[in-house]
């Protein structure tokens, strides 16, 4: 009953005029820096914080949750018609997205990652404001000891579901985990791997790598062969799926809707694993898992409901514990305290319009950017059908900028540049760079909370087992690695997963 | 549609130059380089100030976020800039007055390397616990802690950051520099871990701390300064609570390149003072929780007497504390 009344006031103040003009130019602004390749939700919102200095601090709070999960909309554009990423969280929906579009369905699959984004969307607004406050008591759960055995978990996970051989995977993930130790120790402020260059001395950004391994090199693979262009140039087919595909996709938009909306709640920055942790799991229970890869609708329903579901969802540790899960995150504390609100556990009872109207905005952002993807994917794909000659400059521009925007290094420019050869070489030797991107965003987590582990522990390794929680997610990593490993279900995931 | 609210920001940018005469300084657009990444403490009150400060000055204050290495790569490359006042930086207690202690190749000299402006606001520094922590008040916690050093856990928001350097003084007044000291990324996390029990105690700026502390999710034995916080007013101060010799402000100020020209020096020394007055600013930084300057130290004397004192105070215990 409470929740109802508290929903009602939240759509009292999300459904005024202005809030609702907010919303919408948030929405359009983010999907549109989600659609060019290199310019993220972090370097916009920073840019326009100044400007919300005139707006309440609903509305312009209200205005820059639109910038993050349109740009999550609208990073799935670009995955599934030119293969980059536009964001960190839709990587995974290049894998298949991007093949379907290949196949002439790109309109299918553009309809499916916006149908189903909109309904996880709806799903973890409902659950942000009923499960809200008592979900935090779950995190607070979570030690140092619990995440570092989540992430071995999930890096297990990783290399037993990754693409092509087993080998690889591990390779790649390990590379990642040691890209991420690159810049100063936490704790002894030594620098490590830096080879004197200043600017490592804090570490590899995830954008130059990602950047450079995902958009340059994929730039680089496309000029070597101009004729494969992998913009879809021709038709992007009806928009609606068939009957066929939404029953195909409604199992999976259920399924990746739970999966990201309960990862996004971890501090840690978990909606990034959602859409992996959707992917495999979506594999695991196909019936014939050698579809994915090749086009698979599961592969792209998934995914893009996990990736939305944990985008909102992310926003329960802001707005119950005052505690940002990631860097966009970490700029809504800094547009909230710039308005005189201290995030905390206070503000749902000091500021609840603020909070019920934020979370109710949520919702009409959804449903908005249905309204507005369905009927202007033409136009994205009019901005991505752009000719290669004026296209990749206009791409690598964009990245540059989006780069250099991060942290005003030149050098980091430069450091992508370097990423895209590398990452060029890594796609002409058969090796896949999404599981290096995991270890890389885990890894530096996963120092921290292995050394903060022992620290506490006095140095003693016996807390990992101890710790009952913890103790049960290692023991599934074992399980998961071991039965991997089983002669006979190896030689069958061979056969699966080698193309 | 981005291409024409961009179109409105300049626009707006423009006509704020142009309400303004033209003056000989500063006829472009003046960079502050914030040290740290967008968002946090430091560069919210930059921001703030800033504005009020592009009003005055006639021309726009450009805030450019150099994050690295405890915040010294930025003010490193502000303070070698042409000192021709259009490179400024806005730095803190840490870059400032502890980062030659903490840093041994630090690249500048705070406190004869460079160009006081003033001082822009300082936020008071707390010591907080779990909330089931045994100790009461601030006399059995030290108590406790002399009696058990090995027995506690501080958490910090990594080498170098205004948690870091606090907490490291704290120890060092208490002497027991070798307390456990659990690093994070940053106060959030650290934050989180001491809400849910896995540390005991950090010290931190009220701005962070404040809403845990008034939501009793940890307790706040005392506040670092000199009275009492308006924001926090039942957190006796640490000369009532019994440990008088710690008293730290983590601060936030203004200093550019060595060799500026004094029309400039003036002019922006001018400009940070009206933003101070101004009742608009004053508000917003009051509502951080910052404690406004005094006459005196806004200005570049007096801010470099801060400076100064406060690396004298900070020195011992840093060189004393385990980093390597």
């Amino acid at each position: 009953m409470e929740t109802i009344a508290h929903l009602s006031l939240g759509f009292g103040v999300a459904l005024t005029l202005k809030n609702i003009a907010l919303c919408f130019v948030g929405c359009l602004v983010g999907t549109l820096i989600g659609v060019l390749p290199g310019v993220g939700p972090i370097a916009t919102i920073s840019i326009l914080l100044p400007i919300t200095f005139g707006l309440d601090p609903t509305g312009a709070l209200i205005m820059l949750a639109g910038i993050y999960y349109g740009a999550q909309y609208g990073g799935s554009t670009t995955a599934i018609l030119v293969n980059i990423p536009g964001e960190a969280t839709s990587v995974v929906t290049t894998l298949d997205g991007h093949q379907m579009a290949k196949q002439g369905r790109a309109g299918v699959a553009l309809g499916t990652a916006a149908i189903g984004s909109f309904f996880a969307g709806c799903v973890a607004t409902v659950i942000i404001a009923a499960l809200g406050a008592p979900l935090t008591k779950l995190a607070l759960l979570f030690g140092p000891a619990e995440y570092f055995s989540l992430m071995v978990m999930g890096l297990c996970f990783a290399v037993v579901l990754a693409r092509g051989s087993i080998l690889k995977a591990f390779c790649m993930i390990m590379l990642g985990l040691l890209f991420s130790t690159v810049g100063t120790d936490l704790e002894t402020g030594q620098e490590r791997l830096t080879f004197g260059i200043p600017a490592l001395s804090d570490g590899i950004d995830f954008s130059v790598l990602a950047m450079g391994v995902f958009g340059f090199a994929e730039v680089l693979r496309n000029l070597e062969a101009p004729e494969a262009r992998d913009v879809v140039k021709g038709k992007i087919g009806r928009l609606l799926p068939g009957w066929d595909d939404i029953k195909q996709s409604i199992a999976p938009v259920l399924r990746g809707t739970a999966i990201g909306g309960i990862l996004g709640i971890l501090p840690g920055n978990g909606a990034v694993l959602g859409p992996f942790a959707s992917y495999t799991m979506e594999k695991k229970l196909a019936k014939d898992p050698s579809r994915f890869g090749k086009g698979a609708i599961e592969g792209v329903a998934g995914p893009e409901s996990a990736n939305n579901a944990g985008a909102q969802t992310a926003f329960i540790p802001l707005l119950t514990l005052g505690i940002p899960p990631n860097a966009v995150m970490a700029l809504m504390v800094g547009a909230m305290t710039i308005h005189g609100i201290i995030p905390g556990p206070q503000v749902m009872t000091r500021n609840p319009e603020l909070f019920w109207g934020m979370i109710a905005s949520m919702w009409v952002g959804n449903l908005m950017l249905l309204v507005i993807n369905l009927p202007l994917v033409g136009m994205w794909v009019k901005l991505l059908q752009v000719p290669y000659r004026l296209m990749f400059p206009a791409i690598l521009i964009f990245c540059c900028i989006g780069i250099y925007s991060v942290n005003n290094q030149p050098l980091d420019v430069a450091f992508t540049a370097l990423f895209g050869l590398f990452g060029y070489l890594l796609i002409k030797l058969g090796f896949e760079p999404a599981p290096m991107l995991l270890g890389f965003v885990l890894g530096k987590l996963m120092e921290e909370k292995l050394r903060q582990a022992l620290i506490i522990s006095r140095g003693s390794f016996v807390t990992f087992v101890e710790r009952p929680i913890s103790a049960g997610l290692l023991v599934v990593a074992v399980l998961v690695l071991a039965i991997a490993l089983l002669p006979s279900i190896a030689k069958k995931r061979e056969e699966v997963f080698t193309e | 549609m981005k291409k024409s609210i961009l179109g409105l920001v300049a626009a707006a940018a423009l006509a704020f130059t142009g309400a303004a005469q033209a003056q000989s300084y500063p006829t472009k657009p003046i960079t502050m380089i914030v040290p740290f990444a967008a968002g946090g403490p430091t560069d919210i009150i930059a921001r703030i100030v800033a504005d009020h400060m592009s009003k005055t000055l006639g021309q726009q204050i450009v805030i450019e976020n150099v994050a690295g290495a405890g915040g010294t790569t930025g003010i490193a490359r502000a303070v070698t800039a042409a000192p021709d006042g259009y490179t400024i930086a806005m730095g803190h207690l840490g870059t400032f007055s502890a980062a030659p202690a903490t840093y041994p190749g630090l690249k500048y000299d705070p406190i004869n390397g460079m160009q006081t402006i003033g001082l822009a606001g300082g936020t008071p520094i707390l010591i907080v616990a779990r909330k089931n922590l045994e100790a009461s008040d601030l006399k059995a916690f030290v108590a406790a802690v002399k009696a058990n050093p090995d027995k506690f856990n501080e958490a910090h928001a990594g080498l170098g950051s205004v948690s870091w350097t606090t907490c490291t003084l704290l120890k060092g007044i208490l002497g027991t520099p070798k307390i456990n000291a659990v690093a994070y990324r940053g106060t959030g996390p650290a934050l989180n871990d001491l809400v849910s029990g896995q540390v005991d105690f950090m010290c931190d700026q009220i701005v962070s701390v404040a809403e845990q502390v008034r939501a009793n999710t940890i307790k706040a034995y005392a506040i670092a300064s000199a009275q009492r916080s308006p924001a926090l007013p039942d957190v006796p101060t640490t000369k009532e609570a019994g440990l008088p010799d710690y008293q730290i402000e983590a601060w936030n100020g203004i200093a550019g390149p060595k060799g500026m020209p004094k029309e400039a020096v003036d002019k922006l020394v001018d400009a940070l003072n009206k933003a101070l007055n101004d009742e608009g600013t004053k508000k917003r930084l009051l509502d951080l929780g910052t404690v406004l300057p005094t006459a005196e130290e806004r200005t570049p004397a007096g801010f470099a007497a801060l400076i100064k004192r406060d690396a004298d105070k900070l020195t011992p215990a840093l060189s004393a504390a385990p980093k390597q």
